[in-house]
């Protein structure tokens, strides 16, 4: 008998339709909406760090060494168990209201990402000569479009492939909110193996997706550097 | 149109860059300011156009204090167009779109009217049939030309210049001089420009001459001869 003798690869097959509509969905929902928020939160948090106004910087710097100090999975916990408290105390409400996992677990990548973000977008906007707000600002723009039509544009594009790459491990992060039960892809993996006894079978094949997914993305965000970068 | 009194502006505690300037531009006139490397050209005509802060003194830009806090800067820098060196053109975006930029977002015209006015200044500076090519896949002084139709664009009353033929070879710079000299014909706006270039001489009024900070001379184009010697042996330092 082989050593894959006893595995049963069929499994997988059976259970495609729940991995892939239930679990990869909802992966992918989760990485979406926490890359764009990231990316909103993080864009704000690195125009604070470099604004002229000190106090500003000095709390964006805070908030962005306090996140990367920290364990993800601690503030995935940490965020499950704080966020109904947060929103009573936000809407006044008599008890901790119910923002269910999904909710939770989408602020927390929010607000962990948008801290990774904004240092990209940082080096971003510092990557953009000098010049170019000052002509900004020459020809009349005001601050914040000086920032929206000639430096975030410029700056957005110069990073877009780290971005992305950001975003690809973002993809793998999401794995994390397992801890929470959630049936993101590895969760329902792993209820599946769990359920019918098959955990060889079913954990290699999530690596599998993983790894995929993953690849075809890092190729894809190779191929769009040589197509977006800005010629000057 | 322009008036600096008694302007001084220091880089840090100790390092002073202007040293009580003062002079005036009228109306329609052509002023060149030469002087060596360092001497405070620049950041003169950055500090007329509030781009630059300065400590002590007060400009006066057609009628506006540029150092006051109360005076809206976005607004009076819309009146004003300025040429750079290195040209400052948007990367990302097309001829037509940089021209555009400044005439729908602060002059509020219809994108329409901008592209209209656009086109009518590419064409005189002779690149209407590159509008919708990218900055880089211009030349440098095709470049120059674009950065000086966008300065125009907005029918600006006063044009600043800073270096506009210092990135460029000889006979392109010569080209660009010309231009600058019609379009003040045709225009009449009056121009502020930064040089090295002696050549310019020729299409100035008046020549202001920086030397660490100080304006210390100040000469009318009416003694061709004594500008060129000046001019050269500042250049020479």
């Amino acid at each position: 008998m082989t050593m894959f003798g006893n595995l049963d690869f069929d499994v997988i097959r059976r259970s495609l339709p729940y991995l892939f509509l239930d679990g990869m969905s909802f992966t992918l929902m989760l990485t979406g909406l926490s890359a764009l928020g990231g990316l909103i939160f993080g864009t704000l948090i690195a125009l604070m760090r470099l604004s002229s106004y000190k106090v500003l910087g000095r709390i964006a710097g805070l908030y962005v060494d306090f996140m990367r100090s920290l364990p993800l999975v601690l503030v995935i916990f940490w965020f499950y168990f704080l966020v109904p408290y947060i929103g009573q105390w936000l809407t006044g409400a008599s008890r901790p209201i119910r923002v269910g996992a999904f909710t939770s677990s989408l602020v927390t990548f929010i607000m962990f990402e948008a801290a990774y973000f904004s240092e990209i977008m940082r080096a971003g906007i510092q990557s953009i000569s000098r010049g170019q707000p000052a002509a900004a600002s020459a020809l009349g723009l005001t601050y914040s479009q000086s920032m929206r039509y000639v430096v975030l544009p410029q700056a957005f594009r110069n990073m877009l492939p780290v971005l992305l790459t950001q975003t690809i491990v973002l993809f793998q992060d999401t794995s994390l909110v397992y801890v929470l039960s959630i049936p993101d892809f590895l969760g329902a993996a792993s209820k599946v193996a769990q359920r019918d006894g098959r955990l060889v079978e079913m954990y290699l094949f999530a690596a599998a997706v993983y790894f995929a997914i993953s690849c075809v993305a890092s190729w894809g965000v190779r191929r769009l550097q040589a197509r977006i970068a800005i010629v000057r | 149109m322009i008036e600096i009194s008694h302007v001084n502006k220091w880089y840090g505690p100790t390092f002073q860059v202007l040293k009580d300037c003062t002079t005036s531009v009228a109306k329609g006139e052509v002023v060149v300011v030469c002087g060596p490397s360092g001497s405070g050209k620049s950041t003169l005509i950055k500090c007329v156009n509030a781009l630059e802060p300065f400590q002590e003194g007060q400009i006066v830009l057609d009628g506006v204090k540029v150092n006051d806090p109360k005076t809206d800067l976005p607004k009076l820098r819309a009146r004003v167009g300025m040429v750079f060196q290195h040209f400052e053109l948007f990367p990302h975006l097309r001829i037509i779109d940089n021209l555009c930029l400044a005439q729908e977002k602060v002059l509020g015209r219809s994108h329409d009217e901008a592209v209209a006015k656009g086109d009518k200044l590419l064409e005189r500076v002779g690149l209407k049939a590159h509008a919708n090519k990218y900055p880089a896949e211009l030349s440098g002084g095709q470049q120059q030309r674009v950065a000086i139709a966008r300065a125009l664009v907005s029918q600006p009353t006063v044009v600043f210049a800073d270096e506009p033929t210092g990135n460029l070879d000889s006979a392109t710079s010569g080209e660009i001089l010309e231009l600058m000299r019609d379009s003040v014909d045709e225009l009449g706006q009056t121009t502020v420009m930064v040089t090295h270039d002696a050549r310019a001489a020729a299409i100035a009024d008046r020549i202001l001459f920086l030397d660490d900070g100080l304006i210390v001379r100040d000469m009318p184009r009416s003694e061709p001869h004594d500008v060129l010697e000046a001019m050269e042996s500042l250049a020479a330092r």
